[in-house]
């Protein structure tokens, strides 16, 4: 392998520096012995020991975890159907419109969104708990859900549709037997952003969530107020972890994927 | 089988097919050929469903097709890019329409088989698409499409991928599967020379219309028009004004300075009456000397030779500035070859070698 020159390596140090400084440091100080989270005091797991004593995390993360995944999954539904109406729904009255407005949501400040469902829920006499977290986290994951699969649909050769008409399918199971085979792997990222912005949203479960049901940031964010804890960066260290764990396999298994597509294409150029 | 009965189809205000009316038989190759945008695709996607006529009446089999959905159809289509299920094997794509007719397992198995063997792809039945060559993929398309046992298959640019020799083994293996099935194939495009090859008649298209339907000789030798002559294969067109001479026989005054020309034609022409005559560059003899007895002979210059190996073109400028092409056969070597650029040459042909056409 050729050797990088120094301006190089110098900016790579820099780049990663700037983005893994901050978490190194806190995965460290995760394994403190002293309570004193800036005081070094020896090497210790007994604060995830702790964490996992802590009844009110626990529950947080509970809850975090079902909303992301019901709300993530009610958006993939709905940002699908969203984009393939607006990628073949062909030219119907407002159509601009409509993908200007499911756009919108993505550029919209995130308190705004917030407070508009908490004037919603308070108006129709919803109790804030899980499902209002579910159904704001839906609203506003849906959009990334339906810009996702609506990309791969563009790209979507119309005719294997047509094809599938052809070979006696109704539109339905056309929809079913061909396209959602071929777009799953855009339905899926579509899944696992949806999810992603779920588990990591502090600013409008802060708005949508009630004294009944709070979400792991949030919990996150009010015990930092009363002071940094230990316990907190175990936690933190935690889910550094599996996040990281998500993303290898995830892109391990995809390269694998490609790996045996070019073999097997390989083969067949043989024959 | 096929009627269209006076069919228009707009989009917007393009008028992709204007007012066509056209029969297609049963068990018969028939080729829509025409260039790009002549609206040959537009019928094929009419008679598979995907587009509905503006006006007129599409007939399949003494029924009116207008209210009846692609998926109800006796008819399927190969489609252009194939379009095989990249998420199924070879066998599932096979398999799909037999399945969607809620066929029994064991018929399914049969049929698939089958199609397998006519295409000669039992090697490759578990493979996905993308495993697959093109020409193979190719031949999955139009088994998936045969499977069924449409009454019509339809097929949109099928070879248009393929190189040039793997093109023509196929275009041989279309006609015998079509002799072995049976079945009525409509075939769409641009390449005049598949359309010779495959078809047992052809309509040749321009802006919406049909020009001319005939058989492939009949196409070639007695063209319609000029659009159609020039459309396929090479040709003269000498523009000249028709004297009659005798019982379908015509004199044409063309360039100034020369003698006027002597051509049989079936079609009349008045006194007068402006006219171009077609003829194809192989029916045009050149020679060194001047040939006796010719009906027509004139004197030139060869401007340029086009050698394509088995035949030779070559441009011969005449006196008056026009430029004929004459093609021989290349049966001796080329360094025995009698002619070479600024040579003087005699072109002649017969007085029916070409066909007079109107203005």
């Amino acid at each position: 392998m050729k050797r990088m020159s120094w301006f190089n390596t110098v900016s790579l140090t820099l780049g990663f520096a700037f983005l893994y400084v901050p978490m190194l440091i806190l995965v460290i100080y995760s394994f403190n012995e002293s309570k004193l989270v800036t005081v070094w005091a020896g090497f210790s797991t007994k604060w995830y020991g702790e964490l996992m004593q802590n009844e009110a995390f626990l529950s947080a993360a509970w809850v975090t975890i079902k909303v992301a995944v019901i709300s993530s999954t009610i958006a993939t539904v709905l940002g699908t159907m969203a984009a393939y109406v607006l990628v073949r729904g062909g030219r119907f009255m407002g159509r601009t419109l409509f993908s200007g407005m499911i756009y919108a949501p993505l550029v919209m400040p995130e308190v705004i969104t917030g407070l508009s469902l908490l004037l919603l829920f308070i108006g129709i006499g919803l109790d804030r708990g899980v499902l209002t977290i579910v159904l704001a986290h839906t609203t506003f994951s849906m959009c990334y859900v339906s810009v996702v699969v609506s990309s791969r649909l563009v790209t979507f050769d119309r005719s294997l549709e047509e094809a599938a008409l052809d070979l006696g399918c109704s539109p339905s199971e056309a929809f079913r037997l061909v396209t959602l085979p071929i777009i799953a792997p855009a339905v899926i990222s579509g899944w696992l952003l949806a999810f992603t912005l779920s588990l990591d949203d502090l600013v409008i479960a802060s708005f949508t969530s009630g004294p009944a049901a709070t979400t792991l940031p949030i919990k996150i964010y009010s015990a930092v107020r009363l002071g940094v804890s230990p316990e907190i960066n175990a936690l933190s260290t935690l889910m550094i972890a599996i996040v990281t764990i998500g993303v290898l396999t995830a892109s391990l298994v995809n390269k694998r994927q490609i790996v045996r597509q070019q073999r097997e294409e390989k083969e067949a150029g043989r024959n | 089988m096929i009627q269209f009965q006076n069919v228009t189809k707009r989009f917007g205000d393009f008028t992709a097919i204007d007012d066509l009316t056209i029969g297609i038989y049963e068990k018969e190759f028939f080729a829509l050929l025409g260039p790009s945008g002549c609206g040959k695709t537009t019928m094929m996607r009419m008679l598979a469903g995907f587009e509905t006529p503006t006006e007129g009446s599409i007939y399949l089999a003494g029924q009116d097709m207008a209210p009846v959905p692609p998926n109800k159809r006796a008819t399927n289509m190969m489609f252009q890019s194939y379009a095989l299920f990249p998420h199924l094997s070879i066998w599932e794509n096979i398999a799909f329409g037999l399945k969607r007719e809620g066929m029994a397992k064991p018929q399914i198995s049969d049929r698939v088989n089958e199609m397998l063997r006519l295409t000669r792809l039992e090697k490759f039945a578990s493979r996905k698409p993308h495993q697959i060559s093109g020409g193979q993929r190719q031949r999955v398309a139009l088994a998936r499409s045969l499977a069924k046992k449409p009454k019509l298959l339809l097929l949109d640019e099928p070879l248009g991928a393929l190189d040039k020799k793997l093109r023509q083994d196929t275009q041989f293996e279309l006609m015998d599967i079509q002799e072995k099935t049976g079945t009525t194939f409509v075939i769409v495009t641009h390449d005049q020379e598949e359309a010779m090859t495959v078809a047992s008649r052809v309509a040749v298209m321009d802006n919406g219309r049909i020009i001319q339907v005939a058989t492939p000789d009949r196409i070639y030798e007695t063209p319609n028009s000029v659009y159609v002559a020039d459309f396929i294969g090479e040709v003269n067109i000498i523009d000249g004004i028709a004297t009659p001479n005798g019982e379908e026989s015509y004199s044409v005054a063309w360039k100034d300075g020369q003698a006027p020309l002597n051509v049989k034609s079936p079609s009349s022409f008045s006194d007068g009456q402006s006219c171009h005559l077609a003829i194809r560059p192989e029916k045009v003899t050149i020679n060194a000397e001047k040939p006796t007895g010719a009906d027509n002979v004139v004197e030139g210059k060869i401007l340029d030779i086009a050698y394509l190996g088995n035949l030779s073109t070559y441009h011969v400028e005449l006196p008056s500035g026009a430029v004929i092409k004459a093609q021989s056969a290349n049966t001796r070597r080329i360094s025995r070859r009698a002619f070479t650029w600024e040579d003087t040459v005699w072109l002649s042909w017969t007085a029916t070698a070409g066909v007079l056409l109107a203005a």
